[in-house]
């Protein structure tokens, strides 16, 4: 497990005062059939975008609020690392995208029957957003429309 | 950033009746957040899912965090992923 120790002293010093958002009330949605029949999707916070995509901003105040959806048929390994921060070692995930996105793994996965079936789009954002109101507020919301839409059972989400 | 950043899009899909894993890499801020399902990792920043180039061990994450889905609430759910458990 990682700790706020092993972050840099100016990412501690952030945090020290930083406040969380709390989620209250916990919404907790009830698994609709067994896994082995659900459609997943993934969410991952790496700010991956794949070649073509416009890339995240890495200097707006805040950090950059939106996303990209990924199709479920995309090529993990062109994943393109475009994440703003230095607080960690970005050289797991530039040599093995799947570390942070796990596409062909759930696709994998799907073809041993252990999920049903891998969605048809994936959600890649920027995790390091001090200022959440857009990600709350918009990001979010529109995540939710795009896998309600395609019928997403369960969502895997993954930070780095 | 990136453990509530994540939590707080599980929310929001948990609210459209999708139901959510957050992979945490930070307990503290699990905690702090409170993702409905959050399983807490015991990696390195940067490394969600365990090694690079390992798909076995980096589908053991990915089931671990399947098996979660079917636990039935209430939420907050936080648990321990444990390599090879």
């Amino acid at each position: 497990m990682a700790k706020t120790s092993d972050l840099s002293l100016p990412v501690r010093l952030f945090l020290r005062g930083y406040r969380w958002r709390r989620i209250d009330p916990v919404p907790f949605a009830a698994l609709p059939r067994p896994v082995g029949q659900c459609t997943v999707g993934l969410v991952s916070s790496a700010g991956f975008v794949l070649p073509g995509m416009a890339p995240f901003d890495r200097g707006q105040r805040g950090g950059d609020g939106s996303w990209r959806a990924i199709p479920g048929d995309a090529d993990s390994s062109t994943l393109l690392d475009g994440h703003r921060s230095d607080a960690f070692d970005h050289g797991g995930m530039a040599s093995d995208p799947e570390l942070a996105f796990p596409l062909q793994r759930l696709r994998e996965l799907s073809e041993a029957g252990v999920v049903g079936a891998v969605a048809p789009h994936h959600a890649s954002c920027m995790g390091a957003i001090t200022a959440t109101g857009r990600l709350v507020k918009e990001t979010a919301p529109e995540i939710a429309a795009r896998f309600v839409e395609d019928q997403v059972d369960v969502a895997l989400l993954v930070p780095v | 950033m990136c453990n509530q950043t994540v939590g707080l899009v599980a929310a929001e899909l948990e609210r459209h009746g999708i139901v959510t894993v957050a992979l945490q890499l930070l307990r503290t801020v699990a905690e702090k957040v409170r993702p409905p399902r959050a399983l807490c990792l015991p990696f390195p920043h940067g490394y969600p899912l365990d090694t690079p180039g390992d798909p076995e061990r980096q589908r053991a994450v990915l089931r671990a965090a399947l098996g979660l889905a079917e636990v039935p609430g209430p939420g907050p759910r936080l648990v321990e992923y444990r390599v090879g458990g």
